[in-house]
């Protein structure tokens, strides 16, 4: 038996029954199939679990879903609209910024966090913005570049 | 690998300070306050920690405020590291405490984590408390019956144990001395790396300073002991003494005095710890005054 929730994620609403131990990650896979969201070390220290709450990057893994009632959630699915992939997801792709990319929805997150406050980041920012998301495979330059490129391009978009 | 979920019997929010108080003593369990939970949820699943019900205080506004009053800079008990990094008052009025904050962790971390929790996790080298701890701040802590205050060393009872038992009390206020005109402070840190790693060394110093002399000088150092430890031989040494390079390298050499740092896998031994103290305290002590110009 668990207690009643609603939780809005990427803009809807979903009504859950679930425990309040559980975390906001497991709530997302298991409960909302959105599985963007991956699950690495569980303790806070990867950032592959980030999403957007409120505005602030965090680590899903480590928030009771209790404290999410009330946010806006944004993941990883939420960025795509019906014009296509964001223009985050396009320069990590373009870029060759993702390789086995588990932690490619994690730097996303990250990286639409800062755009979101600072639309043209230095590299220190980038740098600084990400620091919390460990990638084993990349090693980093091609996902600083992709951010970049992203902050540009929306910058176009005005 | 999956998470392990902790198993408590209900998560309160509380919207006020009394909510929280009255909710913890009325579950009739195991119940303890959660502000960002960054590190009790790793205690939890771990089981280093028991927890029956979480009362979670991160969203009662009183608890939320960075405010000047009088002659003292206010930081409520669920104020997170990232308000704190992001805050004019503090970055003028505590600039250490800043510094010491923007190394917790990661953003990730530091937008939910808060300085509170920080000190009552009472980890030796918890960057915020060492920041916070040469401001010599009072704790106003609050339970059911009653409001008391506390300085830091009281809040560290042992090694990872705090003054202040969550399952009773709550930390509501940080209230900080602010620094005055010739008072001039900085952190410093030797890690691993600049993210995702805690701390090998960490240092936070303030000084008063008076015609190119230390009036006096406040030095905190860690990990060497049970919390921030001041090096009090140290601190007596350079009370007086000019500003010269010379003085202050043998003023950090005599913080080893009041260290004690043990040797650990990742974070250094203690003989790495011991040479590498000196020169972090003396940078520190530089960085603290070249922000003054000095």
């Amino acid at each position: 038996m668990g207690e009643q929730y609603v939780l809005k994620v990427n803009g809807k609403e979903y009504a859950l029954r679930t425990g309040g131990g559980q975390m906001l990650a497991d709530v997302l896979r298991d409960e909302l199939h959105l599985i963007g969201t991956k699950k690495g070390c569980c303790q806070g220290e990867c950032g592959a679990c980030t999403v957007i709450l409120d505005g602030k990057a965090v680590n899903s893994c480590m928030i009771p879903v209790a404290k999410a009632v009330g946010a806006d959630i944004l993941t990883i699915e939420g960025l795509q609209t019906e014009d296509g992939l964001h223009p985050l997801q396009k320069a990590f792709i373009e870029e060759g910024a993702v390789q086995c990319g588990f932690c490619t929805p994690g730097m996303i997150m990250s990286a639409k966090a800062l755009l979101d406050e600072e639309a043209n980041p230095t590299s220190a920012q980038i740098q600084e913005a990400l620091s919390g998301n460990i990638c084993r495979c990349t090693g980093y330059v091609k996902i600083e570049k992709a951010v970049q490129k992203a902050s540009e391009e929306l910058r176009k978009e005005g | 690998m999956t998470s392990h979920g902790v198993k408590f019997m209900d998560y309160h929010m509380a919207t006020s300070v009394a909510d929280a108080l009255d909710t913890l003593l009325s579950k009739g369990c195991n119940a303890k306050i959660i502000a960002g939970g960054t590190d009790i949820l790793l205690d939890l699943q771990s089981g280093r920690k028991q927890a029956d019900a979480l009362v979670d205080i991160s969203r009662i506004e009183e608890l939320k405020r960075i405010v000047l009053e009088g002659d003292e800079l206010v930081i409520g008990g669920a104020v997170t590291h990232d308000e704190i990094v992001r805050s004019e008052l503090v970055k003028k009025y505590a600039p250490a405490l800043a510094q010491g904050c923007v190394t917790v962790g990661s953003l990730q971390i530091r937008n939910v984590a808060t300085l509170a929790g920080n000190v009552i996790n009472a980890q030796p080298a918890a960057d915020g408390a060492v920041a916070l701890s040469v401001y010599e701040p009072r704790f106003i802590i609050k339970t059911p019956s009653k409001t008391r205050e506390d300085d830091l060393p009281t809040m560290y009872t042992g090694f990872g144990k705090s003054g202040l038992d969550c399952s009773q009390e709550i930390l509501t206020e940080i209230r900080i001395p602010v620094q005055k005109e010739n008072q001039y402070s900085a952190f410093s840190r030797v890690e691993l790396r600049k993210a995702l790693a805690l701390p090998m060394l960490n240092c936070a110093v303030l000084c008063q300073v008076n015609r190119r002399s230390f009036e006096w000088i406040r030095i905190s150092m860690a990990p060497v002991g049970v919390g921030p430890v001041r090096a009090a031989a140290a601190e007596a040494w350079l009370k007086g003494k000019s500003i010269d390079d010379a003085n202050i390298q043998k003023g950090a050499d005599l913080a080893l005095q009041d260290a004690n740092p043990r040797s650990n896998v990742l974070r250094g031994s203690a003989k790495y710890r011991k040479d590498v103290l000196p020169v972090l305290v003396s940078d520190c002590i530089h960085k603290a005054l070249e922000a003054g110009g000095l």
